[in-house]
């Protein structure tokens, strides 16, 4: 039996009061608006007092809007026909399909038990010599990329993901432009893998409580598909996004903010999504991209700062390439190894140089004398950049590896790279 | 002991309020009784009739009128054999055995005894009948693993005792009855080879308190010869995420120089606690021959994992330590972070409306904290023997910047503080614990004035390296010059050391001396140079033989013969050699 009241005793924000008995923590109600109904979820019991968040936000509600209870959390239905279609924060459709309700299954749902984890040892392949060379991306990791807004992080998300050979793509879209949004639909279209991709998108546009949604919706289905044996990319963009509409919440709810007005669980709730991700060892897994966007381009922002210590290495994206320095993957020494011979010391050896070559850069423009050492450095440099950081370069592995070698005997002589001589007796171009 | 009741008024996150019908006391366990489900919680706060419970599990699903009952009993953990090689929870629930019975997930309100109640112990008895007992004295012994694990009088049972009866040698499991005691009025204490122990309560059964002088050997170089930490000493890693503090205190875990290790894992990547928990059996303790895991204890309540658990984590973590130290032996505990313990507190103090102090964390997070870090300590056991435990804490500071709430109140009470910077990790420079903002009050392996003079190098060097950002390696003189190359030698070859290097990865103490004999004399010795670019390349060299020289087996003529090849090296320019390092070496040889 559903339990309707007809009286809302508080309206705060997007947060309303309602009086009522037998009431479930973390219960769905429907509010009934004059713009039309809206999903409302139990946030807190006092006695007979029950507030309520709700979805499409406090805006235009009055006190004597219907509110429904549903007597059952937040569900999502679940099944292959979900593949290639596209959905709200709250699950309805945003495509032309049909609204889906069979196989509901909840989300937010408990974490893995540690014991049941096994040490991830699988390289996913991107193209990307920035990342597969130099911070391999490994099945079963969480890993944001940090950028600035204005840099094309939804880009490099999408390319990666058409790239990775993945059975199943979950895009959760958070404060997304609509300009994005599309992108997202004509890239994945053009690339055919539209089938393959599941959306729970929010937009600028939509309601900030939808917002919150997202992570939890779109990780739930994801998990439903690694539990049957896909493995599934799960692309969350914006999570800074998301970070800001838990704090705007938290505002209007009067917590007291810990830093720079975001909550103090915003670890907590960034963690439990991240942490989704996973192998399960006889069965599919979860490897999460997201994008952070740092405001000023600033590391130590809450938001890039408690996700940097839950994630599992970032890629920081500026100037239109990912940095070496500041970018990580922290379980690349988990696959490097085993990919070729020359992997490690590549990545090592090249990065060494570079570090050297911004050294000189720095001397240069301070006008120091530039030794000889400093010119080769510079030439080096210049095709590090141009030749493995720029994204338009787009190569397997192994040619990356080769094309690394090619620069070094372009720039300087064996001994002078730190490399092992065994490797460079293997690997070392021979002039033609 | 009178079972209170009560039902639910509130559900705000984690907090659910109860109105009760009897008395109940300050964390106390309660259950919230949800259909066949039972969640734990623990009591925060008493006002009137209305507790304040936070929950351990997810609450969803609870109503107003949802029932709750009360245990009487503190938060508290089993102590007994078996604890060893084990992986637990915050709550000291044994995860792999929660993995069997309910898959890949945690499901909420599944708790499971801590110790195996069928494996049987061979028992020898120690206490005789007729003997006077008090708490912690030896009843008997059990092997377990590498150790003789004590079976002693529950810690709680306050006053003496006369042993009225005890089982003889045999294999007993822990639930069955190995001694009765007897107290002045005749009541009898039937007891087992377990009891409880309240995790908030310090275990204080011990004869005094000792000062923290004997290092704790960690074969970590930068630690034990210039920030060393001493058995019953506390020490804290602070550092921003991905300056190396998980794989700090993952070396630290296998080679430190004691008894036990336990891990708390305290809100951090579960995946991190994956590798130590499927590498540990499979590496040899060289203590003891048996695998790392027989003397591990892994307490797990990972960043996803509910958080009022990981509050508790830390003491179910320090409660173990103590129970193991009342054996005479010594533990090392290692947490990371107790940054996300704190930020718990926050999130407990947030929903009880509490007053906040600095960046909301709670006024009492000072205090709280140093009663953490007071658990720590060596201890005279009543038996005369001692015992250890020594707390490792990582921090995790907000934006990486130490002027923080919990970093401040950490490096209040601590004894050594490791800090590592991110201008250390990025260039690679592992560990990256910097040289000049760390300290240690305690005495390490080495004479402190030989450490201070070493580190005089360092702090001289790094000046010189400031001053030529500005005016250039022209601008500098030679003898500058050579500082500065000096320094960055005892950077490259002692501060910095290769974890994954399976030889350099842990290095013993009288290893730890040998080199910095070496290094000793690579600072104190004048060197003939033509120009800074000569200096340069002759130091290149030089640090190039002395990392080889770090992957070489200890001992073994390799190694004598790479020593011996440095050595002649250094003497082809080496024009005379300090007073002060000439003392050194005498003393060191
Ligand atoms: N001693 C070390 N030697 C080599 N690499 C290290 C070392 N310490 C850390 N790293 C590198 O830095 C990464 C992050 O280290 P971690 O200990 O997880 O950082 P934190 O716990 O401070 O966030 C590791 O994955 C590894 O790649
Ligand atoms: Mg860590």
């Amino acid at each position: 039996m559903k339990k309707v009241y007809s009286r809302i005793e508080s309206i705060t924000g997007n947060v309303i009061t309602v009086k009522a008995s037998d009431i479930t923590y973390g219960e769905l109600a429907e509010v009934n608006t004059r713009f039309g109904v809206s999903l409302a979820e139990v946030i807190r019991l006092d006695n007979e007092m029950v507030s309520l968040q709700v979805f499409a936000g406090g805006r235009g509600i009055s006190n004597g809007d219907e509110v429904m209870f549903l007597g059952h959390p937040m569900l999502v239905s679940f099944s292959d026909a979900l593949k290639g279609r596209i959905f709200t924060g709250s699950g309805e459709p945003r495509d032309k399909g049909p609204a889906l309700h069979d196989n509901l299954i909840p989300i937010g749902g408990p974490s893995v038990n540690p014991v049941k984890r096994i040490i991830p040892r699988e390289m996913i392949r991107t193209g990307i010599p920035m990342i597969d060379v130099f911070n391999t991306l490994v099945k079963s990791q969480k890993l944001p990329i940090f950028s600035v807004s204005g840099e094309p992080y939804n880009q490099l998300l999408a390319r990666i993901a058409m790239q990775a050979e993945v059975d199943l793509i979950v895009l959760g879209g958070m404060g997304l432009k609509y300009d994005d949004y599309l992108f997202f639909k004509d890239a994945l279209e053009e690339g055919g893998a539209l089938q393959k991709t599941v959306m729970f998108v929010h937009t600028a546009a939509d309601p900030v409580v939808e917002c919150l949604m997202v992570p939890d919706i779109s990780l739930a289905v994801a998990e439903k598909f690694a539990l049957k044996g896909l493995n599934v990319l799960v692309l969350l963009t914006d999570m800074t996004n998301f970070a800001d509409a838990l704090k705007e919440i938290a505002i209007t709810q009067e917590q007291v903010p810990s830093n720079r007005g975001y909550p103090g669980d915003l670890y907590s709730q960034l963690a439990s999504r991240y942490e989704k991700a996973v192998d399960f060892s006889d069965s599919g897994s979860i490897t999460t991209l997201a994008v952070t966007t740092m405001p000023g381009d600033d590391v130590t922002h809450p938001v890039p700062d408690n996700t940097g210590y839950i994630t599992e290495g970032q890629f920081y994206l500026k100037g239109g390439r990912i940095e070496p320095f500041g970018s990580l993957s922290r379980l690349k020494q988990q696959v490097n190894g085993k990919t070729r011979a020359d992997h490690r010391s590549i990545m090592d050896g090249m990065i060494k140089l570079f570090a050297a070559y911004r050294d000189t850069l720095e001397k240069k423009s301070m006008g120091f004398q530039m030794s000889t050492w400093d010119k080769k450095l510079l030439k080096y440099g210049e095709l590090f950049e141009r030749e493995m950081m720029d994204l338009s370069v787009n190569i397997p592995l192994e040619k990356a590896l080769d094309k690394g070698w090619e620069i070094l005997a372009n720039c300087f002589e064996p001994q002078e790279t730190g490399l092992q001589s065994k490797l460079i007796e293997q690997f070392w171009p021979q002039k033609a | 002991m009178t079972t209170t009741k009560g039902s639910v008024t509130g559900v705000n996150g984690n907090m659910v309020t109860v109105r009760v019908d009897g008395t109940v006391s300050m964390n106390e366990v309660a259950f919230i009784v949800l259909g066949d489900k039972r969640l734990k919680a623990e009591v925060i706060r008493v006002r009137g009739d209305l507790v304040q419970t936070q929950v351990f599990e997810m609450t969803k699903g609870i109503k107003v009128g949802t029932p709750a009952e009360f245990s009487g009993e503190m938060l508290a953990v089993e102590l007994g054999p078996g604890l060893l090689g084990k992986i637990f929870d915050g709550l000291q629930n044994p995860l792999p055995e929660v993995a069997e019975k309910t898959g890949f997930f945690l499901e909420p309100g599944v708790y499971l005894d801590a110790l195996p109640k069928d494996t049987t112990w061979s028992w020898t008895p120690v206490a005789k009948i007729g003997d006077q007992v008090e708490r912690a004295d030896t009843l008997g012994t059990v092997p377990e693993g590498a150790f003789v694990h004590q079976v002693m009088v529950p810690f709680g049972l306050l006053g003496s005792y006369t042993v009225k009866s005890i089982k003889p040698s045999g294999m007993y499991t822990i639930r069955e009855e190995v001694a009765v005691l007897e107290d002045a009025d005749g009541a009898s204490y039937p007891l087992t080879m377990m009891f409880e122990w309240p995790v908030k309560r310090a275990i204080d059964c011990y004869a005094e308190r000792l000062r923290p002088v004997e290092p704790m050997v960690t074969k970590n170089r930068i630690i034990d010869t210039f920030f060393p930490v001493a058995k019953g000493g506390t020490y804290c890693i602070p550092g921003p995420f991905g300056a190396g503090k998980t794989v700090l205190q993952q070396v630290t875990s296998r080679n430190a120089d004691v008894d036990i290790v336990i891990i708390a894992a305290c809100g951090e990547r579960a995946g991190e606690v994956v590798e130590t928990l499927k590498e540990f059996p499979e590496l040899i303790d060289p203590r003891t021959g048996k695998s790392l895991m027989e003397r591990t204890i892994i307490v797990c309540n990972t960043s996803s994992m509910p958080v009022a658990a990981r509050e508790a984590s830390v003491y179910t973590a320090v409660t173990m330590a103590e129970y193991y130290r009342q054996m005479g032996l010594d533990v090392l505990l290692l947490a990371d972070s107790t940054s996300r313990w704190a930020q718990a507190m926050r999130e407990m103090s947030g929903r009880l409306e509490e007053i906040p102090g600095e960046e909301a964390f709670p006024a009492y997070l000072e205090s709280v904290i140093a009663g953490f870090y007071e658990r720590a300590g060596i201890v005279r056991l009543k038996d005369g023997n001692k015992g250890s435990v020594t707390i490792g804490g990582t921090v995790s500071p907000a934006g990486g910047n130490f002027e923080e709430p919990v970093t401040q109140a950490t490096l209040k009470v601590v004894g050594a503080f490791h800090g590592l910077s991110r201008e250390r990790s990025d260039a690679r420079k592992y560990p990256a614990i910097h040289p000049l903002d760390s300290w240690s009050k305690y005495q390490g392996i080495m004479d402190p004035a030989w450490v201070g003079w070493a580190h005089w190098y360092l702090e001289r060097g790094s000046e010189v390296g400031q001053m030529m950002k500005v005016v250039g390696e022209e601008g500098t003189s030679l003898d500058d010059y050579v500082i500065y190359l000096k320094s960055e030698f005892l950077d490259a070859t002692y501060l910095q050391q290769n974890s994954f290097d399976p030889v350099d990865a842990s290095v013993s103490p009288e290893r730890q001396e040998f080199v910095f004999g070496r290094a000793v004399r690579v600072l104190g010795t004048s060197f003939d140079f033509k120009d800074k670019e000569a200096a340069r390349g002759w130091f290149n060299r030089l640090r190039q033989m002395s990392l080889d020289i770090n992957g070489i087996e200890w001992g073994c003529d390799a190694f004598t013969e790479a020593d011996e090849g440095f050595l002649s090296f250094m003497a082809e320019r080496a024009t005379g050699l300090d007073q002060k390092a000439a003392l050194i070496l005498e003393s060191l040889e």
